[in-house]
């Protein structure tokens, strides 16, 4: 009925309420939150009360209490339902709250997984860190964990092949080498040197392909006898009997390479009957470089088991001479069966040590000579997984020492002015360079040879240089062969050319100073002779070739002296190499000369008296 | 290294020509194109070391200079001698033997094994025979692909092995090319 609903002009209102809320502020603490809105309504509506009883309102404020006391009950009415508007407003709130709240945690999920997700990705990419050295210590001390190994053994391959990209900030190339080195030793059972012999002959990639090269075995080759038979006809009666076989490669004609067998292959009749002979592929490489020819006088230095002097001998179709030589007595048994059994009539077997040949067999008396040398095995790893292990330096340079001695014994049996031969082919199972180029080079150093091509020009050409070795620019025309190239042994061919017997002995070592010493006897006897008889035509190229600087360019007043300056120049060559004793030479030289001059006078004088 | 003295020589030619016969001429009078000339050389024998080998004579002339401690095989080896005096020839002179060899016996393939094992040839092995073999004759072995395995003594003739039970002996073994792998320490 009043108009206290009715809401006033905003004007009205406002001076009202401060004097209204505050009596009730003062009055009500304890609903001071129905209170205010309630207030504010109240306000408005006592605002309305006044407004609507502007008359009565100024007069009676009791009555306008009252009013608004009654109107308080309608307005704590309206307020309960504007509360629970409110509170159906707060309920709102709440949900729309637990929305967004919701939604932000979603928004945080996200978030975490996406940056999980980049750290994976930042770890997974990331630089491939080396071992710290607590981390190498603590995995000396638990058993050896393979696939660890071989993980971080690929990881380092990959970082090296691309150093400057994915290098670990502070760690040089060394760092990483080192550590590959030792997982490699440790997973695949290599020892120090060898692995470090290795590394520093291969890029990485290549190192990891020959390791892994030298895990599996070679596959089993035959070589058919052509004295007994054919490549054709063998396969067909072999393939009868269950082999599973192949031709070996467009290289040989002789060659089969088997893959599986029913029957044992070593031990088919056609084995016994003698028409194939078990050998490796590389070792036919040897043979097939030196290329024996009909009728002609062959040595093989180091024969046993015979696989090589078997297929010298058939290419020879049992014509000519084969001297084959082995220097262990055990061994010889098996040569002479293998001779025998292939039918081979024109092998003398001897068994001497190869540096004794050239005394027993004659210098300049033989066609070719293939030398097999004995050596450290690191190409047959495949064969003989110990070579990973018991081969150090001692081991290698012991070797090399050896195969320079037989390398000369070789070439010293040769014959340079053979009608169709003159080679020398020296050969190894090693990939050492210290065993093989380094060995040719002694050789070209020490020889009249000079190397020629092997004819087997899928292999590898040598090094010419390696690490601070400088070698003839002419090894390139060695061989080197690879398991992981070609699918065969490690394995080294080299083939010389002997030019003539001279020893042009240049540098001083044992042999030299022996062919010094020798020569220089020689030289001493002419030069002697050419003191009596003025013959010093021949001392004097033989004295030129000795010593290339040092020949005595002083002038020589007689016949006499030019022979006495030649075997006083022996001992100055002798004692070239102490340069004090040259004074002492000059003086003894001037005495000499002034005792022949008085020698001249006296017996000048005699004649004078005489007359 | 020595040439052979008259019993020697008489001992190994008897031994030879149980299995040649006259064939025995070819063997001695082999052509050798071994050496150098161009003018086929004879092949000899000589002693060395109780054992009997076949070669040429240029290859026994070149064969002098190695001494005679070092010196294990020349040319190819036909026999020994055994510590009572008598000759056996050994399997290596098979190649010799079956290129000049009058009596031989041809072996089925399933039986191949056993006298490449050592065992007799029995009657069930045999595939052909050469006609008027006797007993006590020298008989090379063949398989049916005409590859030699062995040789050995006949023990009965032609005639006497079609009568036999097919487990009757034929021919004594005396060597066989399987000894390359059984018994290579022995030869």
């Amino acid at each position: 009925m009043a108009p206290p609903r009715k809401k006033p002009s905003k004007p009205r209102k406002s001076p009202k309420n401060p004097k209204r809320t505050e009596p009730k502020h003062d009055s009500s603490d304890e609903s001071e939150e129905e209170m205010p809105p309630q207030q504010l309504e109240l306000g408005d509506d006592g605002a309305d009360s006044d407004s609507a009883s502007e008359l009565s309102s100024d007069g009676d404020d009791p009555l306008a209490d009252d009013f608004l006391q009654g109107s308080d009950d309608e307005e704590k009415a309206s307020g309960s339902d504007s509360g629970s508007g409110s509170g159906s407003d707060s309920d709102d709130d709440d949900i729309e709250k637990k929305s967004r709240a919701i939604d932000e945690e979603k928004a945080r999920e996200e978030e975490d997984a996406e940056a999980e997700m980049q750290l994976n990705i930042n770890q997974e990419s990331d630089e491939f860190r080396l071992p710290t050295k607590e981390e190498l210590e603590e995995e000396t001390l638990r058993p050896p964990d393979l696939t660890n190994l071989q993980r971080r053994i690929k990881e380092i391959v990959r970082v090296l092949s691309n150093f400057k990209a994915l290098r670990q900030e502070g760690s040089t190339r060394k760092d990483y080498v080192e550590q590959l080195k030792k997982d490699i030793s440790t997973y695949y059972g290599y020892n120090e040197f060898l692995i470090g012999a290795l590394v520093e002959m291969f890029p990485v990639v290549e190192l990891m392909e020959l390791i892994e090269a030298f895990e599996k075995p070679r596959p089993v080759c035959l070589r058919t006898n052509t004295l007994k038979t054919r490549r054709r006809d063998l396969a067909d009666v072999l393939i009868n009997r269950g082999v599973n076989l192949d031709p070996l490669s467009k290289w040989s004609k002789v060659g089969l390479v088997v893959y599986d067998s029913q029957v044992p292959i070593g031990a088919t009749p056609e084995y016994m009957a003698g028409f194939y002979m078990l050998q490796s592929a590389s070792s036919f490489l040897p043979v097939m470089a030196l290329a024996p020819q009909e009728k002609e006088r062959v040595v093989d230095m180091a024969a046993a088991p015979g696989g090589k002097t078997t297929y010298i001998a058939a290419l020879m179709k049992n014509t000519g001479i084969i001297f084959a030589n082995e220097m262990k007595v055990p061994r010889l048994k098996s040569l002479t069966a293998n001779l025998h059994r292939l039918g081979v009539s024109n092998t003398v077997v001897c068994n001497y040590d190869g540096k004794e040949l050239p005394k027993v067999l004659g210098v300049n008396a033989v066609d070719r000579v293939l030398l097999d040398a004995p050596c450290s095995g690191t190409g047959v790893i495949s064969k003989d997984e110990s070579v990973k292990t018991s081969k150090s330096l001692e081991d290698i340079q012991k070797c090399a020492h050896v195969q320079k001695e037989l390398i000369l014994a070789a070439i010293d049996m040769v014959d340079a002015n053979s009608k169709s031969g003159g080679y020398v082919v020296y050969s190894t199972c090693s990939i050492m360079v210290a065993e093989n180029e380094a060995v040719i080079d002694y050789a070209l150093k020490k020889r009249d040879v000079k190397l020629v091509p092997c004819g087997l020009d899928f292999g590898r050409p040598g090094f010419i240089r390696f690490r601070e070795q400088r070698f003839h620019p002419s090894l390139e025309k060695t061989r080197r062969f690879y398991p992981h190239v070609h699918n065969m042994d490690g394995f080294f061919v080299a083939k010389l050319k002997k030019m003539s017997s001279s020893k042009p002995g240049a540098k001083p070592s044992e042999t030299a100073e022996e062919e010094e010493t020798t020569t220089s006897v020689k030289e001493k006897e002419k030069s002697t002779d050419g003191i009596k008889e003025n013959g010093n035509v021949s001392s004097e190229p033989e004295s030129k070739k000795m010593k290339k600087r040092k020949f005595p360019s002083k002038p020589s007043n007689g016949l006499k002296e030019k022979g006495k300056e030649s075997s006083e120049s022996e001992p100055k060559k002798r004692m070239k190499r102490q340069f004090p004793s040259k004074e002492e030479i000059s003086k003894a030289r001037e005495e000499k000369r002034n005792a022949l001059r008085e020698k001249k006078r006296k017996g000048s004088k005699k004649q004078q008296k005489q007359k | 290294m020595r040439p052979l003295d008259e019993k020697e020589t008489s001992a190994v030619f008897e031994k030879l020509f149980k299995f040649v016969g006259n064939n025995l001429k070819n063997i001695v009078e082999n052509p050798s194109h071994e050496g150098p000339d161009s003018n086929p050389g004879r092949y000899c024998f000589r002693l060395h070391k109780n054992r009997v080998f076949y070669a040429s004579e240029s290859l026994v002339k070149r064969a002098t200079n190695v001494a005679r401690p070092n010196l294990a095989s020349l040319g190819t080896c036909i026999g020994k001698y055994t510590h009572g005096g008598s000759f056996h020839l050994t399997v290596q002179a098979l190649n010799l033997l079956a290129a000049n060899a009058k009596h031989k016996v041809w072996l089925k393939p399933q039986s191949e094994m056993s006298f490449l094992y050592g065992n007799h040839v029995l009657k069930s092995a045999l595939g052909r025979i050469t006609d008027n073999i006797s007993a006590g004759d020298g008989v090379v072995v063949f398989s049916m692909a005409d590859v030699p395995l062995g040789f050995g003594v006949a023990a009965k003739s032609t005639q006497d092995c079609r009568k036999l039970d097919p487990n009757g002996i034929v021919v004594l073994h005396q060597a066989d090319v399987g000894e390359y792998l059984r018994m290579e320490d022995e030869l």
